[in-house]
């Protein structure tokens, strides 16, 4: 999957998470930068996610993912 | 997840989207939460429930659940509030804050217990009620460590039902341990894996002696596989021993247990015949032709979902048939000698060209129960499609294309959810047997009084003793028809009005030359404050199972002389109309009460001076039972 293809996969499952159809997801996204994506909707991100592209993130890396294009990087290297 | 629920409409978005905007907004959800949803939606739809307002609306009903425990428990409120939708429940959450549930249950100023809940759901760890045992504990050792944390339980379990008076559903422990020595870990009494075993075991135990209801995760995570119910990634995350994937179905665990508490649960077992009872057609394929029993693995898995049907049937469930066939094949196949249902054990047999809407309507009524006490199984996809458009208060599971699967289907939905099992569960289907041959001698009987007369009926009765709680509360919370109050309560509350002073109780059982009918009706006659010598009628049931036998009469001549030997000269009480309760609409007008006034809810109160009451005459005789 293209970095594109996996940030409008993210971008739909946060808009659902959060109900708000005005957010676009890019590279350089910090979860800060997204109203409302507080720490329980962050592990509702990360378990939908692992749900809908079958992936299963490492315990570090779910703390430590700084922007978004860290998410994409490192589900590229579970799916190629 | 959720496989016996239909498949999510392509158009979910659009349709919560609109739901949510239309004036019949609950409606709508509603329909929505019936279907299969996934970790994603239900988050979607809890959001579009929106917070629950204290007054139930139109056809729905409000309960507050506490939820209490020693993990992170947040992530489960939208798989219970969307469950609880999904059986027209508006659930109410209070979620206790992570760890606290001790200091919740026992500190009188705890949030939780200004919530005033209905139900507490106790979600604990294993490692949390047993504190850390020794390995090498001797045996007595490991039994005493199991016992102190029952009684620790069993301590929180008294103040939520004693003090907050909460129905206690208790989740059992999930083994989430890892082997230490093997198989041997089964022989070695500290071993975690059987002191966790040796907890769900005492848990039974205990739950039996109190009255607490069991959400059994324990058997789930063992049949999905520990896996799918424990993330060791959001253990360490956020300390949820819940998966967060399974919440959806931890919710509907939760919530059908809610449901059968309130009498909610299905009733009534309809079936299709060919390719669900049986394999083939009868019709097309002969009677030697079908595919059923031993000798073929696909006749198994036919055999399975009708010796699954008699398991049911056996602890209560009414069976019946619906198919589209010939009635004399239907008919001619219970004669099939590996048919494992005998014609015998189905109490309502249609088999017709017709309408199956229209068919399931005609059973719900030889039945006497609603629509939205059946469930209704069929291999057909067509047919189950039309149900669900015509009777969606009809639970129609989606059955999988492999028979093999029938059964699995049908247990894991959770129609027929018990929270008890009593003697009228256990005799039901001889009831209903004897139900045939009272409506023949009806029949054949000259006139009504000629049929009562020959009934040979007699009203064994008495104060409500702690044996008849459970069919009490069973009868009190099932009951729609003959219930002029409709007021709803639990085991706890009915226990208290036994206790209650001034408060009298009272049940009627009713026997006759076809069998004994058991514990028919129940009436709850309180204090009415300032009129020490009245009391009103809160709350009287009767089964509709023996409507038209004057049982009404006879407990009315019962209740006037029980309250006339308690010093009571009046006896007051409520109709509240329901869509259900119309035959009670005149029930005091016909016993000799006046009218006395028109209420607000369209209800109208009845009054009765005893010293004016003419004991009805009846057909049956009177047995007053030693309390």
């Amino acid at each position: 999957m293209s970095e594109q293809e996996i940030l409008d996969r993210l971008t739909l499952i946060l808009r659902d998470l959060l109900d708000d159809d005005s957010i676009v997801l890019t590279t350089e996204t910090r979860r800060e930068d997204v109203p409302n994506w507080d720490s329980f909707n962050y592990v509702n991100f990360i378990v939908a996610t692992e749900m809908q592209l079958g992936v299963k993130f490492k315990i570090g890396e779910i703390e430590s993912f700084e922007k978004v294009g860290a998410i994409v990087k490192s589900i590229q290297a579970m799916i190629g | 997840m959720l496989q016996w629920l239909p498949p999510l409409p392509s158009n979910f978005r659009d349709a919560l989207r609109a739901a949510t905007e239309a004036p019949d907004r609950l409606e709508r959800l509603a329909s929505l939460s019936g279907h299969r949803l996934g970790f994603l939606e239900t988050i979607q739809l809890d959001r579009a429930i929106g917070p629950i307002e204290a007054e139930a609306r139109p056809g729905f009903a409000v309960v507050r659940l506490a939820v209490a425990g020693s993990a992170t428990l947040d992530h489960l409120v939208p798989g219970i509030r969307v469950a609880g939708l999904r059986r027209r429940l508006l659930i109410d959450l209070n979620v206790g804050a992570y760890g606290q549930y001790r200091a919740e249950l026992i500190d009188p100023n705890a949030r939780l217990r200004a919530f005033r809940p209905k139900a507490i759901l106790l979600s604990l760890t294993a490692q949390d009620v047993l504190g850390s045992v020794p390995l090498g504990v001797s045996v007595e050792d490991a039994r005493a460590a199991v016992n102190r944390a029952i009684e620790d339980l069993r301590g929180l379990w008294r103040k939520a039902r004693g003090e907050i008076g909460a129905t206690v559903l208790q989740q059992t422990f999930i083994d989430t341990t890892h082997p230490v020595f093997g198989g041997h870990d089964r022989i070695v009494p500290g071993a975690p894996t059987r002191l966790i075993a040796h907890l769900n075991d005492a848990i039974s135990e205990a739950a039996a002696a109190d009255g607490v209801l069991i959400v059994d995760a324990a058997r789930w995570s063992a049949r999905d596989g520990l896996d799918s119910w424990f993330d060791i990634a959001r253990w360490l995350q956020a300390k949820q021993e819940i998966a967060p994937q399974v919440a959806p179905l931890y919710g509907d665990l939760v919530v059908r247990i809610l449901a059968a508490e309130r009498g909610l649960s299905r009733k009534c077992l309809v079936l299709d015949l060919d390719n669900t009872l049986w394999g083939g057609t009868a019709g097309d394929d002969g009677l030697e032709g079908i595919v059923l029993g031993q000798g073929s693995a696909a006749g198994e898995a036919h055999l399975a979902l009708q010796l699954y049907a008699k398991q049911l049937r056996e602890r209560g469930v009414i069976l019946a048939v619906c198919s589209k066939n010939d009635p004399a094949i239907a008919e001619a196949a219970f004669s099939h000698p590996e048919m494992a249902l005998k014609r015998s054990d189905i109490t309502a047999f249609i088999a017709n060209w017709n309408d199956k809407a229209d068919n399931l309507r005609i059973i719900a009524n030889q039945l006497n129960v609603g629509v939205d006490s059946l469930v209704f199984v069929d291999d057909n996809p067509v047919e189950r499609a039309r149900i669900r458009e015509a009777l969606p208060a009809v639970a129609v599971p989606e059955m999988p294309e492999d028979p093999a699967q029938y059964v699995r289907c049908l247990a894991d939905a959770g129609y027929f959810e018990a929270v008890g099992f009593t003697l009228e569960d256990r005799e039901r289907a001889a009831q209903y047997s004897a139900d045939a041959e009272r409506n023949a001698l009806q029949t054949h009987s000259g006139s009504i009084g000629d049929f009562l007369a020959g009934l040979g009926m007699s009203v064994r009765f008495g104060r409500i003793t702690k044996l008849d709680l459970p069919r009490v509360t069973q009868l009190i919370n099932k009951t729609n028809q003959f219930n002029p109050t409709t007021r709803r309560y639990t085991q706890d509350e009915i226990t208290r009005f036994v206790d209650e002073l001034g408060c009298i109780t009272l049940r009627f059982r009713l026997v006759d030359r076809f069998g004994d009918n058991g514990l028919v009706s129940a009436m709850i006659l309180r204090s009415v404050e300032g009129e020490p010598d009245a009391r009103e009628i809160d709350c009287w049931v009767m089964s509709c199972r023996v409507f038209g036998r004057e049982l009404e009469h006879e407990a009315m001549n019962i209740a006037v002389e029980v309250a006339r030997c308690a010093g009571v000269r009046k006896l007051q009480a409520d109709y509240a109309p329901t869509a259900k309760n119309g035959v009670v609409a005149d029930l005091y007008g016909r016993l000799g009460f006046s009218r006395i006034l028109d209420l607000s809810n369209g209800g109208t109160r009845w009054s009765l001076t005893l010293d004016s009451y003419a004991p009805a005459q009846t057909h049956i005789t009177r047995v007053e039972d030693e309390t």
